[in-house]
């Protein structure tokens, strides 16, 4: 290698190890992530590709702002990000290994002139004696010394916590250990969702990319139901499902309630209830304003039925009980969408045993038809949100480090404390990772207990 | 009955806002002395009708606007009460408790009728995951009311205006510590916050992140903070920098707070 390669590549290296790329790349993530919250993303509505220019729409869509998260440059940042993290680590990591591993252990001169606050007294008698007090009292009060002999002199080394100095490395482990987890849920997972009728079963479902994917069993719903609120927001909704193998139901994922919150693992995939509806049929008699020509109509579901004078109708909502919306009345009742043949759209309420007032609505409008609402064969679906996703025990894995991790970094300190015995004088002095001013106190408490101790009076 | 406390807190808060504004302006000790008895009384009574609240409505009282920006103000007045003693920064309160009135006064502007729970939000990570980002938040305002202290107290001596205000702020080496502090405690919950978040809605949504706007916010506003760390802990980026870089992460903390629950639509939507 010439000296302009390796010049290179230690420019290269620098620019990786470098905080100025942290902070642009943290900076910069931010400012890339807003744009996926302003601007639509996945599929889009198609109000918003009439307000916007085509070309804008070009640049855009090049631009990946319509899949912001999935971009290649949002995704060459996380990547970048990731090896400044190794890089800087690598760069760091064995001077502060050395620091660990290595302590220092003989209090030279020259370390005292790197501490602050370091304080010397004599001690009485003899300097084994004193060696002994020394070690006990550090041991007691701090933790046990490492004692050196050096030309004569006594050199005491105590620390703790020295492997909080790593935490900060365990954070960015985490961070790297999480992108793994997501890489490998992107590729070996899935996401799906899936309509299941009550007391059908499906064995497939359908993914967020349109396609279809094979469980590899079968999964029943049993039983669908929703419990409201007196106002009638929905408080709770469950399904009751069955694993089934070869047709024949799995024990111990037999009859599984799954509600939000609360849903079901078999085979490391999750189904999550998510929503419902009914398929069901409802069932009405039209005729004309007088009464003539009734005929019975059936309404499948959401479907929407043409009527016999060509107008359509639709059901929006129904109840078997309408007593809790409207006192007074009782009995089943739908709420239907009506569009006439000349264009024009009513919705409005039928009942089931108050025909008076399906007439007088009808006859209030003039013409007809007169719909009477029978009741309804009630038939739900539960939705389900379906995911396969193997990585995420990885992703907790990294997160229960990082919080870890961030837990040591920031409240943990690594406190080293040297003393050395010599001519008679014993000095003191240490130092803290984190929160000197604290440390220097605690430090202070220690060497006016130490004096005590070593002036050879009696403790009081 | 029920909101009486919550007015109250409300015109104690008021006083308090006086109380800390005269104090910049005639710094003895009777108007210190108010403005601390003040600020305590509205923080027991927004706690009270924060308890109220919660034993009438069965579940922490976060679940929409008028609930959590209450609740909101009852972390920052918390927390400065905390820190007001341990560093004995009374003129702080000059800068946060307007704070806390505003978002008391805000918080009165949204319906306050007490609504049931709607299924997604009836777990116990709510309790977690809420509280951790609150009391997050609360320490970011901390840090914003230092940072704008911080900037002018070195206006003042860049221009060599060492006037009677120069004197009655805290010093910048005060600041900067009030400033590392809280970061220190703010990040690590807003951390967890986010964790217990993403653990919650792997449980109730299937996919623990989905580019929700909260979510992507709540991320800028970690990237943010963790930017200013780094830059602080590496390469003793202090005083100025740090100062703006607070702000900004403040402003940033708010708008996904507030900004997203009410003008980006989502899955954190709770009006």
């Amino acid at each position: 290698m010439t000296s302009t390669d390796r010049d290179f590549v230690h420019s290269i290296w620098d620019f990786f190890c470098s905080l100025k790329l942290t902070m642009a790349l943290l900076i910069g993530l931010a400012a890339i992530s807003i744009i996926g919250t302003i601007i639509p993303q996945g599929a889009l509505p198609p109000e918003y590709v009439q307000e916007i220019s085509p070309a804008k729409l070009k640049i855009y869509k090049s631009l990946g702002f319509f899949d912001m998260y999935h971009s290649w440059w949002f995704i060459l940042m996380l990547y970048l990000l990731t090896v400044n993290l190794v890089a800087c680590s690598i760069k760091r990591l064995p001077h502060i290994w050395k620091t660990i591993k290595n302590p220092v252990t003989i209090f030279s001169s020259a370390q005292e002139k790197s501490l602050s606050g370091v304080v010397s007294f004599p001690h009485a008698g003899d300097a084994a004696a004193a060696k002994d007090k020394v070690a006990v009292f550090l041991k007691s009060e701090f933790a046990a010394p490492l004692v050196s002999e050096s030309d004569g002199d006594w050199h005491f080394f105590a620390q703790k916590t020295p492997w909080c100095r790593l935490a900060v490395y365990c954070v960015h482990l985490s961070v790297i250990i999480i992108f793994i987890g997501a890489i490998i849920g992107s590729l070996f997972g899935y996401k799906g969702f899936v309509n299941i009728m009550e007391g059908e079963s499906i064995s497939s479902v359908m993914s967020r990319s349109n396609k279809q994917i094979d469980l590899g069993f079968s999964l029943r719903c049993d039983q669908f139901s929703v419990a409201h609120y007196a106002n009638g927001a929905p408080k709770e909704f469950k399904s009751i499902l069955t694993v089934l193998e070869n047709g024949k139901p799995v024990p111990d994922y037999t009859n599984a309630r799954v509600i939000v919150n609360d849903p079901l693992t078999y085979k490391g995939i999750t189904f999550y209830q998510s929503s419902y509806g009914n398929a069901g049929n409802y069932f009405f008699t039209v005729s004309d304003l007088d009464g003539k020509n009734p005929v019975s109509v059936t309404v499948a579901g959401q479907d929407s039925v043409t009527l016999p004078d060509g107008s359509s109708m639709h059901v929006t909502e129904s109840t078997k009980d309408v007593s809790e919306f409207a006192p007074g009345l009782s009995g089943p009742a739908a709420q239907v969408e009506l569009h006439s043949a000349n264009g024009k759209t009513e919705s409005f309420i039928v009942y089931a045993n108050h025909p008076e007032l399906n007439i007088q609505h009808a006859q209030q409008h003039g013409v007809g038809p007169v719909i009477h609402y029978k009741g309804a064969q009630e038939r739900m679906y539960t939705g389900l949100q379906v995911a396969k996703d193997p990585g995420v025990e990885i992703v907790w894995l990294g997160c229960l480090l990082m919080v870890l991790g961030i837990y040591a970094a920031f409240f943990m300190s690594h406190r080293r404390i040297w003393v050395r015995i010599q001519n008679g004088i014993v000095t003191i002095g240490g130092n803290a990772s984190k929160n000197q001013a604290g440390f220097q106190l605690h430090l202070e408490r220690l060497v006016s207990k130490l004096k005590t101790e070593l002036s050879g009076e009696k403790k009081s | 009955m029920i909101q009486i406390f919550f007015y109250l807190t409300f015109a104690l808060y008021g006083c308090a806002t006086v109380a800390y504004l005269a104090y910049l302006v005639r710094t003895t000790t009777a108007v210190e002395i108010w403005a601390n008895r003040l600020v305590m009384a509205g923080f027991v009574t927004h706690l009270l009708s924060t308890i109220h609240r919660f034993s009438s409505s069965g579940h922490l009282p976060i679940t929409n606007m008028h609930e959590s920006l209450s609740f909101f103000a009852l972390a920052i007045v918390g927390a400065f009460i905390l820190f007001e003693r341990k560093y004995k920064v009374t003129i702080l309160g000059a800068f946060i408790i307007p704070i806390a009135l505003l978002l008391v006064v805000s918080s009165s502007a949204f319906p306050s009728a007490i609504r049931e729970l709607n299924p997604a939000l009836k777990s116990n990570w709510l309790w977690i995951h809420t509280i951790m980002a609150f009391i997050s938040y609360a320490m970011f305002t901390i840090a914003f009311g230092a940072a704008v202290i911080y900037l002018i107290q070195q206006y003042f001596l860049k221009k060599k205006r060492l006037g009677a205000l120069f004197q009655k702020l805290p010093s910048l080496n005060t600041l900067d510590d009030i400033n590392y502090r809280c970061l220190t405690i703010g990040f690590p919950l807003l951390t967890i916050a986010i964790i217990t978040g993403a653990i919650w809605a792997e449980k109730a949504w299937g996919t623990y992140w989905s580019w929700d706007p909260k979510e992507t916010w709540s991320l800028i506003t970690w990237f943010i903070f963790a930017a200013l760390l780094h830059s602080r802990l590496t390469t003793g980026w202090r005083g100025k920098r740090a100062s703006l870089l607070t702000i900004a992460g403040f402003l940033i903390m708010i708008f996904t707070f507030i900004g997203v629950n009410l003008w980006l639509p989502g899955l954190h939507a709770y009006k």
